[in-house]
């Protein structure tokens, strides 16, 4: 083999390992992402039934009702529209009632969301980023209040 | 006064570590020794500094000083020693001085132990490292500083996050830090043979141990981390493809090619350009890891330090760092001669492609990581990439790396001969075909490739130990001859197989776990029973108890396989007082097949407990392959070889040679 050849067989192999890479991450980044909506979203973006997104807000004050088993029902509200439940699992440590939390599932033929996961923040001051944006757009979110001892 | 002190050696640090910037480059730039020589001294008092900052901070934590904002935000009086210690680290000041300090810690060790170094090149080493800590300290100085303090001094503190409390993760971070910063040592060392303009094989003798040290360091970590995510968060997983993981993943896959191109140059003379830009790289990424995790810009755990104008702060720094050392070796790099020619077929070639293969995944990692960041702040939207994207990009790229492990070290060097390699191979890809076969039998359930998987780790396994096998004709030869060839090989082979015998563990564990995990999320009242993979668990009722800092709900479960008893697993809701918080205890059994995982849930309206029970097969292999490979790297290290200061060197150093 002479010195080009082996130039030429390593770029062609880098080519190709790059271009498997590109093909792989391309295709990857159309199928599998997963968009964040706030229930406002979920109405005005018109979302359809079955398609997979993360829903984030507060769970509404009162609107977590154990089912049978482990199933819970509860509301997620951005305060301007609000959003009904379901799952059937473990909630996460720091779920409760007036918190913000964040859900992954899709929607069922009538409007509820049918979570199979839902995110644990493991803070707890933190509200997870994502809630506190659409919160903030909705002009409802204060900030988190820094300790005043702090000058 | 004590912290006084410590905030005061902080800024004495700063000032060593400027001297240790300008002055040795100064020194060689006039070729003047004794300019040059300064970098040692300079280094020794950085770091001695460092640590008298550091253990003034530690003291205040560990005295519980409330004046202090930093001790106040995160520590408790009523918090153990340990977590009081770690606290120290387990924030975003103190882990910044940290991790100046274990920068510091390396510097020094070369200054130490490089006095066989080229002056030169050791001159110039050093004073890149030392700018790296004037630009890290004068971060800290300027936006966290960790001494500020509070008056009046508060009666308690606020405590630390209670899920940052567990031995696996007071000690995750330094191993972390370790290995970031560790790289910094081949970035150094790459910058400073740019400004020499020159690179040989004895400047790869010379990068290679530090690379291996903080490789061994960041595998330690990473395991440790992902450990801790096993046990604490409580979802039975052990790797999220969270933010955070993949900016310590990042570091670990461009260091893992370094550490393999950097043998190359070594031993070859060839892949030099390539080895430095990796190096490059390699730190750039660790960089980016410490951008991604301090800045607060990701969504995850580990972003405590929500500030921007830190986030900002950093950034310039990564600029000024990657983007200096990309043109240094844009401008630099066409002037290194190239080395040695070798053949498609042969150790090079397959050192070449692990290298491709590696910095693909790294790649395909880091456009899962920014890509969110990227698409929200041009178009707004809010996306989460998550395992998905990682397993259809991550694992396919990888694929043919782990096929082509066992060849590697079976080629020789400049051409290879792959029927040779292929031939000593046959009994690794026996025990890889009767694992498949046996797993197709044995298991019914799962992903049919899963037992693919399983033959695919054997594999490795099997081909990490052909080519001690075979060197040291084990049952071709009498035992005798065997044992004196055994002893007769470099540790580093040793190594070698050590490692990939690891990778090889971690790959089974990983399949077995991720194919053929059980789960079952059940309502659950006393005496009530749950079936899961043989064993049968029975919840005998909650009962409270208190430690620490915490009161915690105890869920009694006996665990009875065909009638007899095997454990009693005690998982718990801890509740922290003072942060009035709640983390998960899980409650685990480890079988030789796997691990019996239990976690207690919420209290039901209807009576009785939301239970979670996972069985998960295999899965410590996992953690088991990340000991085994950091034993590899222990190995490669203690080579003779490889111990600092190359026989010509030494040579070179007796008599101290006048500047060039």
């Amino acid at each position: 083999m002479t010195r080009k050849q082996r130039r030429f067989t390593l770029i062609g192999v880098s080519l190709t390992v790059l271009a498997i890479a590109v093909g792989l991450v391309l295709t990857a980044l159309e199928d599998s992402i997963v968009f964040f909506y706030s229930p406002s979203d979920v109405v005005e973006k018109q979302i359809k039934p079955g398609e997979r997104f993360r829903l984030g807000g507060l769970v509404v004050d009162g609107s977590v009702k154990r089912g049978k088993g482990t199933k819970v029902d509860f509301a997620i509200t951005d305060t301007d529209r609000t959003t009904s439940v379901r799952f059937d699992g473990v909630l996460p440590d720091l779920f409760r009632e007036g918190q913000g939390v964040i859900t992954e599932g899709q929607l069922d033929g009538n409007g509820v969301f049918m979570a199979d996961n839902v995110l644990a923040k493991h803070d707890e001051t933190y509200m997870p980023r994502e809630v506190a944006d659409a919160l903030k757009k909705k002009g409802v979110w204060q900030g988190q209040s820094e300790p005043a001892a702090k000058q | 006064m004590i912290i006084e002190i410590g905030h005061f050696a902080l800024i004495l640090a700063f000032l060593a570590a400027i001297i240790q910037t300008l002055l040795p480059l100064l020194g060689t730039y006039r070729r003047d020794n004794v300019l040059m020589a300064v970098a040692v001294p300079a280094a020794l008092t950085q770091f001695i500094l460092l640590t008298l900052s550091f253990l003034a901070l530690m003291y205040a934590f560990v005295i519980s000083d409330f004046s202090v904002e930093l001790v106040w935000k995160n520590s408790h009086s009523a918090k153990p020693v340990l977590y009081k210690i770690s606290g120290v680290w387990g924030n975003h000041e103190g882990s910044m001085v940290l991790w100046v300090l274990i920068l510091a810690l390396f510097g020094t060790l070369v200054a130490l132990f490089g006095r066989n170094l080229p002056p030169g090149l050791k001159a110039n080493a050093l004073a890149v490292q030392g700018s790296i800590s004037v630009a890290f300290l004068f971060f800290i100085l300027a936006t966290s500083n960790p001494f500020t303090r509070l008056d009046p001094a508060p009666i308690d503190g606020r405590g630390l996050n209670p899920i940052l409390q567990d031995p696996a993760l007071a000690f995750h971070p330094p191993f972390l830090y370790a290995g970031y910063v560790g790289f910094s040592m081949a970035f150094s060392f790459a910058v400073a043979a740019l400004i020499e303009g020159r690179l040989d094989a004895a400047w790869a003798r010379w990068v290679r141990p530090w690379t291996l040290v903080a490789w061994m360091c960041l595998t330690i970590g990473i395991s440790m981390g992902s450990w801790w995510a096993y046990y604490e968060l409580g979802w039975g997983g052990w790797w999220f493809w969270d933010p955070v993981e993949n900016a310590s993943f990042m570091p670990w896959l461009a260091g893992t090619a370094l550490l393999h191109s950097a043998l190359v140059m070594e031993k070859r003379d060839a892949l030099k350009i390539w080895t430095v830009l990796l190096a490059i790289l390699t730190f750039s990424l660790s960089l980016l890891g410490t951008f991604l995790v301090r800045s607060g810009v990701l969504t995850s755990v580990h972003a405590f330090a929500t500030d921007p104008e830190r986030g900002v702060f950093i950034l310039g720094i990564m600029m000024f760092f990657i983007g200096g050392s990309l043109a240094l070796y844009a401008w630099r790099a066409p002037q290194l001669r190239q080395g040695g020619l070798f053949a498609p077929i042969s150790r090079e070639g397959s050192l070449v492609l692990n290298n491709l293969i590696l910095t693909s995944a790294a790649a395909c990692v880091l456009v899962g990581t920014l890509y969110p960041l990227v698409l929200e702040s041009l178009t707004g939207e809010k996306i989460s990439v998550g395992a998905p994207f990682f397993n259809m990009t991550f694992g396919p790229i990888m694929l043919p790396l782990l096929v082509a492990a066992p060849f590697g070290p079976l080629l020789a060097w400049k051409r290879g001969d792959i029927h040779a390699a292929v031939q000593r191979l046959y009994w690794a890809a026996g025990l890889s075909f009767v694992a498949i076969v046996a797993s197709f039998a044995l298991v019914e359930r799962g992903p049919w490739l899963a037992p693919f998987g399983i033959g695919l780790g054997l594999w490795i396994v099997g081909g990490a130990l052909s080519e001690i096998i075979f060197r040291t004709k084990l049952f071709r030869a009498p035992i005798d001859e065997t044992w004196r060839r055994a002893r007769g090989l470099p540790r580093s082979a040793y190594g070698t197989c050590f490692a990939h015998l690891g990778l090889g563990l971690s790959v089974l564990g990983i399949v077995a776990t991720s194919a053929w995990q059980s789960e079952k999320v059940v309502a659950m009242k006393p005496g009530q029973a749950e079936n899961i993979a043989g064993y049968r668990v029975i919840f005998g009722g909650v009962a409270p108890r208190s430690g620490p800092n915490y009161k915690e709900l105890v869920g009694l479960f006996t665990v009875t396989k065909g009638g007899e008893l095997v454990t009693r697993l005690n998982p718990s809701k801890r509740n922290f007082t003072v942060q009035k918080q709640v983390t998960t205890e899980a409650g685990i059994y480890n079988s030789v097949l796997g691990d019996l995982y239990v976690v207690l849930g919420d209290k039901l309206d209807a009576g009785g407990y939301s239970v979670r029970v996972y069985f998960n097969p295999l899965v410590r292999l996992i953690w088991i392959g990340t000991l085994v490979m950091f034993f590899g790297g222990f190995l490669s290290l203690t080579d003779r070889r490889l111990r600092v200061g190359a026989p010509k060197r030494a040579h070179a150093a007796a008599h101290p040679a006048p500047a060039e």
